[in-house]
């Protein structure tokens, strides 16, 4: 057990974060808008990396958890924001956190009503059961007038911050880590590398998968939810299936269970969609030019130095 | 297995990682500044739908701009300064524009944003705009909510109620459609809201809807609704979506033999409709939109040669609400004699010229009142109808 050690890691972050965050006022709009967005894919790609990567099952809705969350938070900190908050005395440094927290769990629900019946299926079918999942999230959210429907939510407030964007990295990165790497978390690889193994040494396997999903869609949900109040407008075609993929590409691309790669496979890619800007038309070319060659360069994950534990 | 010290040093390289990226927002210079120096080109930003599902809309509305732009430069720029438009492309997805939006404000320090087609995506960078107090001019957003956000964001078009109003009339009055059906598209904002703003005046007038049914973008087969409709007897069908889905809805009716009207709003507005609809199933299909190349005038004339010389095609509504939206904002740099956030606003607040959509006079909530079109399709070819006045 290495907690103390890594806790002290985790809270350093959280200060590193904090201090940014109150001199984010200096730094200019748009390269925070890239560096939070890059911090949400961080929130995204390392939660969906502990379903994908270390639990070995393949989800395609990570997007559908997205926008429950998103959804939910920026119900409570715009619908409901009246009613709120008065109970927290105006604080929307308060607000914002519950409003948060409350899209996380919905996302979790979400995720043991998806994981519990569909867990039971492998590979291919999971897949494909979760990416029916995401466009049902999206087609549902269309048809909710009260949540504005095709014409999306706006107005909401812009309460990301440095502090919530990088301190909730932290905590995922942290939180992930520590799952894997504790005694119950050997699970999850144990269910990756050979289920059939695993089951015939008393292992729940789908228990471990549904608490991987269930994990996985919180993070996702805050990260919906941390998204809503970056942008200030959602709409439910922003949380397709090609957002969903856009994940998997980051997982895939720092390594199917691998930490370091993941988070900075996030990061990589945030950055060069932008910086591909100044190639115009041919943005889009370069970019997939990119994933190929970096795919077909290190097929093992940007920053694996040395070879996962053999899959059977 | 990985050892412990392994697992250890994973994690603090992952600490690093993250710390880098927050190292990286370093403060820049001139940052919280917005606006321009005075000095130097005047910079415009446009950011549009270049690729993606809206790319049809984007590129039109783009060449439109950048049209405009020549004209300006050739004319000798603007307040002897001169003029330069920087364009960034959303892709068509979400969350892009308001990246985009900070980009022009606090890299490229624009005078004014210009965008977009898509009022889903206006919505987007439209807070942005107004918190920094740059003036934005969506040149065909037609949903109301885009200029609700504040007073610092603009539109050359007329909005969704006012469509919805005069395809109303024009149903209720031309084409003495008593009873009509509704396909909307549920997820389009602009199909659900023009549906809407369709029905109300419509009932209001002593209409009927006898059945509203819904699809969505992308479909391909839609003979479930259509046969809906058949069994519902209207006398016309409203249907105010995308020239994609419309063309194969206009196209599958007519097979259906369903031969009544047929018509929608300006989301119609593309020469795709007919290469997919087939021009004789557009026989008895109107629309209504902002513009006609055969319009007869002077200005709809020049431009119109002016496109048709650039690009080598003819321009359609969102191409000349594209040229418009530029033309405003040249026309009240000029009229204000400054590029200054405060006082351009209040000159484009007080905007009222003679585009090539016709006379442009912005109302207390900066939406354009403005005359509309309604086209139709004969023998193949759009063909214009009539010029419906606010």
């Amino acid at each position: 057990m290495h907690f103390p050690k890594s806790q002290l890691w985790l809270a350093l972050a959280l200060v590193v974060a904090g201090v940014v965050s109150a001199f984010s006022g200096r730094i200019d709009a748009y390269f925070l808008d890239v560096a939070l967005g890059a911090g949400i894919n961080i929130v995204l790609a390392v939660s969906l990396n502990l379903i994908n990567g270390f639990t070995g099952q393949f989800s395609l809705g990570h997007a559908g958890f997205m926008a429950v969350g998103a959804y939910t938070s920026a119900m409570l900190t715009t619908t409901f924001a009246a009613k709120l908050l008065p109970l927290v005395g105006g604080q929307t440094w308060i607000l914002f956190p519950v409003a948060l927290l409350a899209g996380g769990l919905v996302a979790a629900v979400a995720g043991i009503a998806v994981g519990a019946p569909s867990l039971r299926l492998k590979g291919d079918y999971l897949a494909i059961v979760t990416l029916g999942f995401g466009e049902i999230i999206k087609v549902v959210l269309q048809n909710i007038d009260a949540l504005g429907a095709a014409r999306g939510l706006y107005g909401v407030p812009s309460y990301t911050t440095v502090f919530w964007v990088f301190g909730l990295a932290a905590v995922t990165v942290y939180v992930v880590w520590a799952l894997v790497n504790s005694t119950y978390g050997r699970g999850f690889l144990a269910v990756a590398d050979d289920e059939i193994a695993a089951e015939s040494m008393g292992l729940d396997t789908t228990r471990y998968k549904v608490t991987a999903f269930v994990v996985g869609a919180f993070f996702a949900g805050l990260a919906g939810g941390l998204y809503a109040h970056l942008k200030g407008y959602i709409n439910p075609t922003g949380f397709d299936f090609n957002k969903s993929i856009e994940i998997v590409v980051i997982v895939i691309l720092g390594g199917m269970g691998r930490h370091v790669g993941v988070v900075a496979a996030a990061i990589l890619l945030s950055v060069l969609m932008e910086q591909l800007r100044r190639f115009g038309d041919y943005r889009m070319i370069l970019y997939s030019l990119l994933l190929i060659v970096l795919m077909l360069a290190r097929p093992q994950g940007l920053f694996a130095w040395r070879a996962r534990r053999k899959a059977a | 297995m990985k050892s412990p010290a392994f697992a250890r040093r994973r994690q603090f390289i992952a600490l690093v990682a993250v710390g880098l990226a927050l190292a990286g927002c370093k403060p820049s210079a001139d940052s919280g500044k917005t606006g321009d120096s005075s000095t130097g080109p005047i910079v415009v930003g446009e950011f549009a739908s270049l690729h993606g599902s809206e790319a049809a809309f984007g590129q039109s509305s783009h060449k439109g701009t950048e049209l405009a732009f020549d004209k300006i430069k050739a004319t000798g720029g603007l307040l002897g300064r001169e003029v330069k438009l920087i364009v960034e492309d959303n892709q068509s997805k979400a969350g892009e524009s308001v990246t985009i939006a900070k980009k022009f404000l606090s890299r490229d320090h624009v005078v004014a944003v210009l965008g977009e087609v898509a009022s889903g995506r206006s919505l987007e960078a439209g807070p942005i705009c107004q918190a920094a107090g740059i003036p934005m001019i969506s040149p065909s957003s037609t949903n109301p909510k885009v200029t609700e956000v504040g007073d610092h964001v603009f539109r050359v078009c007329f909005t969704d109620p006012f469509q919805g109003k005069l395809l109303s009339d024009f149903a209720w009055k031309t084409l003495k459609v008593r009873k009509v059906a509704i396909l909307s598209d549920t997820a389009s904002a602009y199909s659900v809201g023009l549906a809407e703003f369709f029905k109300q005046p419509f009932v209001a007038a002593g209409g009927e809807v006898v059945l509203e049914v819904k699809y969505a973008s992308r479909d391909k087969d839609f003979k479930a609704q259509l046969t809906a409709i058949k069994a519902s007897s209207p006398d016309g069908i409203c249907v105010p979506g995308y020239y994609t889905e419309v063309g194969l809805i206009v196209k599958q009716a007519r097979e259906l033999g369903l031969t009544i009207p047929i018509f929608g709003g300006d989301g119609w507005e593309a020469p795709q409709l007919i290469e997919i609809a087939g021009g004789d199933a557009l026989k008895n299909t109107y629309y209504s939109t902002h513009f006609s190349p055969s319009q007869d005038s002077p200005a709809v004339k020049e431009f119109v040669a002016a496109f048709k010389a650039k690009y080598n095609e003819v321009p359609d509504a969102m191409a000349a609400l594209g040229y418009d939206s530029a033309m405003a904002l040249a026309e009240a740099i000029k009229k204000a004699g400054t590029t200054d956030p405060a006082k351009l606003t209040a000159a484009l607040a007080a905007t009222d010229f003679t585009g090539v959509t016709g006379r442009t006079k912005l109302d207390a909530q900066r939406n354009a009142t403005k005359p509309a079109v309604i086209i139709t399709v004969e023998n193949g070819q759009f063909k214009f109808l009539q010029t419906v006045e606010p």
